[in-house]
């Protein structure tokens, strides 16, 4: 059963009303679906997630040195020992959260701050830092030098 | 023919689309001095279908561990287009529908409109409420911020204190003794999956009752009809109330940016389960007042544990609040004025405990 | 403290419970400081604990009373302050006698002490200076690790001022009393009580402890350096190092102080009213020159970082995440630590590459800054149309409802 329209033709007031009301409409959907949208397209840059990132790549660093990386929002630290293994640490010293470095010379994590001494496993050797550096593990992905910690549940 | 028109025979060729609606357009939302507060329902459950379909795009990015949960939403905050609007919607259109919920609740409570034969109708409400408190509970976690850590820590604390089953509770919500990733992952669970359920189930309900009963009008309004049919007042649902409810709801989107925009939900610090709690640490301000309530309460009062006294006390005032339709069933006697005096003091209790909550260090 | 030979008659009460006869306790413990000794006292000390008695270092007897106990026929000893470092020393120097307690313990507590200003003076007759009991108490004698103990790190600087901040008790040794109100006023003192940053120098650290003596004035410098290498090395190859030998200054402590270290302004560098450098130099040297540009490079650094600290804070407070901005903020801070670190080179085009790596950093931090506030106006841009599509349907609505029911 087709329902008929009402006849007559539309009084003006009524059709400034619709008009409107239909580019409101239109105007309102659009700055909603909008955004929408756009959340839906992935960002270029993925999110790996708080337990790993891109360290550097393979060839980057000569043997027995050391870059400095961000992981989440602290720094760490990526050295390359003489025998070619990598290692990976936190770089925030333990005494007073200065930023560590590698001493090329002493094969140990140093920090410049307060001469606080730390061996490639994390542990304080010497010096005023009161604990070790949390240590990281590091795997090599293709030509990606990847860092990742491991977190309690 | 008109574009709406042609629709609609379209639709009623294939759905019976005129027979489904009938009812519908029969429906009338009595006209009187409170029927301002008839928009409140609707606004609650405009402001869940926000939360649905914000909540699903969130889902797109958010991961639910431990380790991840932080930075997906740091994430979604700074790097995914306009997920700073979808996540502060989500975390502002929650609180405001609690808030809509709450007032729907005490104005249907002052209105009366629980009696007989809308008893169920506030029953599955009641439950409807104590659902969207557990989605707020379980969705506050999900950042896996320092406030929220330590205010589940509290708030699972407290459930654990309740004789006899509190410690079974309160193990089962943290998925184990402790406040863990487990209790995410279970947190996360509840929130997507176990609250939505029941809840689309009990709205259904709830609204399948609102329209098998219409809308009530309070004892007064109905006496003076009574007398003076002609003073009688109704308004077409469809679509007049229907297109005052969208300009509400409207208004509701527009707000809901400008907070959005203006003062965007915070991330806050990761939650660090080794850490200590923040100092002068609070929950969010829809169970402050139970909150401050136990925090007043003396430790010991006669042989009882104060803080067990005063949550078993919630308890069994929330059953007898959604008992209340039972017990204030018709009439003007002397039940009924006790009726409106405790949801006076309820309400009183509530506002008053939520500022002193506010205001207290 | 000297004991003298005191004839007193004890009165025995009761020695309910005693499992050892010690009437040395009986008696003491009932008697007036100084020969104030109790058995809860006693039990705290470390030898009572090993095993040793009154007797170990007393001599006498204690099953008997007085006067027996006390006799010389019971090997009772008397000794006088002058003896008493050599009476510790008699067991703490001998290595094949401390092995039977603690054979990681050092021996040589006594050897340093002869070495000491401490051993010298008391050597020429001087009983006014610290002996063993001064510093480590006596009869309840704890474990330096024991934070109760009169020599753990943090109790050190009260334990020297007993006597180094006593005016009155240092007449005569010609040395100032100042050091413990400098040092309480220091950073160093805060890193130790504020922060229990046991890692943070006492007196011991700089002065040592059994062989305490004042670091000399041209190796001050070799002390600093246990920490602040750095700045220790910089000076060595600097034109200061000379400079001071030649003047007898000390060689960090003539601009830092020695006791009174405290956290160091950049207004201690420069030509300011402040600055410790106008001290020597005046207008037309070039140590002025230097000073004046060092102290220039500083402040550049430092004041667009606090700018960028300040539009970071704008951008968080209307809403905006800037972590990463902070981040790079933290590495341009460093730079700035490290500056403040090599102006002890004396140099400043040494000093200017630190401020430029410092300055490149925090330009991007300022870019990320800047963009966090653009966005925030794009947003509110946004917001502005969004509310206006909103006003517009909300007003048809309007109108479409009073159209409808005007019919």
């Amino acid at each position: 059963m087709k329902i008929e329209e009402t006849s007559g033709p539309q009084p003006t007031r009524r059709r400034l009303a619709e008009v409107i009301l239909g580019g409101g409409l239109v105007a309102s959907i659009v700055s909603f679906v909008y955004p929408v949208l756009r959340y839906l397209v992935p960002p270029a840059l993925p999110d790996l997630g708080g337990d790993e990132v891109v360290a550097g790549k393979v060839g980057e660093l000569k043997p027995n040195s050391f870059k400095i990386f961000r992981f989440g929002s602290k720094p760490g630290i990526l050295v390359l020992t003489a025998d070619g293994e990598y290692r990976a640490l936190s770089a925030t010293c333990s005494h007073l959260s200065c930023t560590v470095q590698y001493r090329t010379d002493l094969h140990q994590v140093w920090c410049a701050c307060h001469n606080g001494l730390y061996d490639l496993t994390g542990r304080n050797v010497s010096g005023p830092p009161p604990r070790p550096l949390d240590p990281y593990q590091v795997h090599v992905r293709g030509e990606e030098i990847v860092v990742s910690r491991k977190r309690e549940a | 023919m008109s574009v709406p028109l042609s629709i609609r025979n379209w639709l009623d060729e294939r759905f019976g689309w005129e027979k489904l609606t009938e009812p519908l357009r029969h429906k009338t939302v009595p006209q009187h001095r409170f029927s301002v507060w008839y928009f409140l329902g609707g606004m609650t459950l405009f402001l869940f279908g926000i939360q649905v379909i914000t909540g699903a795009l969130l889902l797109l990015y958010y991961r639910p561990s431990a380790n991840e949960a932080f930075e997906s939403v740091q994430y979604i905050m700074t790097r995914v287009q306009f997920g700073w609007l979808i996540r502060s919607i989500h975390s502002w259109s929650a609180n405001l529908m609690i808030f809509t919920a709450f007032c729907h609740m005490f104005s249907v409570a002052f209105l009366k409109a629980y009696r007989k034969p809308r008893e169920l109708t506030w029953v599955s409400g009641m439950i409807l409420l104590f659902l969207i408190l557990g989605f707020g509970f379980s969705g506050y976690l999900l950042p896996w911020n320092t406030l929220a850590f330590f205010a589940t820590k509290v708030g699972t604390q407290i459930a654990g204190q309740v004789p006899f089953v509190g410690m079974k509770v309160m193990i089962f919500l943290r998925g184990g003794e402790e406040v863990t990733g487990a209790t995410l992952t279970r947190f996360f669970g509840f929130h997507i999956a176990v609250l939505p359920g029941i809840t689309t189930f009990l709205l259904l309900m709830h609204i399948a009752l609102v329209q098998k009963f219409g809308m009530s009008a309070p004892p007064k309004v109905e006496e003076e009809w009574k007398e003076h049919p002609e003073k009688k007042k109704e308004m077409r649902f469809f679509p007049n109330f229907l297109l005052r409810e969208l300009m509400a709801w409207y208004v509701a989107l527009g707000l809901l940016g400008a907070l959005a925009a203006l003062s965007p939900w915070g991330l806050g610090t990761k939650a660090d389960p080794f850490g200590a709690a923040p100092a002068g640490i609070k929950p969010e301000w829809y169970f402050l007042f139970m909150f401050q309530t136990l925090k007043l309460i003396p430790a010991k009062l006669w042989f009882m544990d104060g803080e067990v006294l005063g949550i078993m006390t919630f308890n069994l005032a929330g059953l007898l609040w959604i008992l209340l339709p039972f017990f204030d069933k018709e009439g003007n006697g002397r039940r009924q004025r006790m009726a409106l005096g405790v949801t006076i003091f309820a309400l009183a209790f509530i506002v008053a405990m939520t500022i002193y909550g506010y205001l207290a260090k | 403290m000297s004991v003298g030979l005191f004839v007193a008659v004890c009165v025995f009460t009761g020695r309910a419970g005693a499992d050892t006869p010690n009437s040395c306790l009986d008696c003491h413990s009932g008697l007036d400081a100084p020969l104030k000794v109790t058995a809860e006292q006693f039990a705290q000390d470390i030898h009572s604990q090993k095993g040793l008695t009154c007797v170990s270092c007393h001599g006498g007897d204690p099953t008997k009373d007085d006067p027996d106990a006390m006799s010389k026929s019971a090997g009772f000893r008397t000794f006088t302050r002058k003896d008493i470092p050599a009476l510790c020393g008699k067991c703490h120097s001998d290595a094949a006698f401390m092995r039977k307690y603690n054979p990681s313990l050092r021996t040589d507590q006594y050897s340093q002490y002869q070495t000491s200003v401490h051993g010298k003076l008391l050597a020429k007759g001087d009983t006014k200076v610290a002996v063993c009991i001064d510093c480590h108490s006596v009869h309840d004698l704890r474990s330096p690790k024991d934070t109760r103990s009169t020599v753990h790190p943090l109790n050190v600087p009260k334990t020297c001022s007993r006597c180094h901040a006593d005016a009155e008790y240092m007449k005569g040794h010609k040395i100032p009393t100042d050091q413990f109100a400098g040092y309480t006023d220091s950073v160093h003192y805060k890193a130790l009580t504020v922060r229990g940053d046991l890692s943070a120098p006492t007196c011991v650290t700089c002065h040592g402890n059994h062989g305490a003596a004042p670091p000399g004035v041209d190796t001050v410098q070799n002390v600093c350096a246990t920490c602040h290498v750095f700045q220790a090395q910089l000076f060595e190859a600097s034109a200061h190092k000379e400079a001071f030998k030649a003047a007898s200054l000390g060689g960090c402590i003539t601009c830092h102080s020695n006791h009174r270290i405290k956290h160091p302004d950049d207004e201690l560098l420069g030509t300011g009213d402040k600055s410790v450098c106008t001290n020597c130099h005046s207008s037309g040297d070039p140590g002025f020159k230097a000073a004046g540009d060092m102290h220039a490079q500083l402040a550049r650094l430092d004041t667009q970082v606090k700018s960028v600290e300040e539009l970071l804070n704008r951008a968080e407070d209307s809403g905006m995440e800037v972590s990463e901005a902070h981040t790079a903020q933290d590495q341009a801070r460093d730079a700035l630590t490290k500056a403040r670190v090599t102006i002890h080179s004396l140099q400043a085009p040494k000093v200017a590459q630190d401020i430029d790596a410092g300055m490149k950093i925090g330009e991007k931090a300022q870019e990320a800054g800047r963009a966090a506030l653009a966005e925030r106006d794009y947003r509110r841009k946004g917001l502005g149309l969004s509310l206006i599509a909103i006003l517009i349907m909300v007003v048809g609505l309007g109108l479409y409802i009073r159209q409808i029911e005007r019919d």
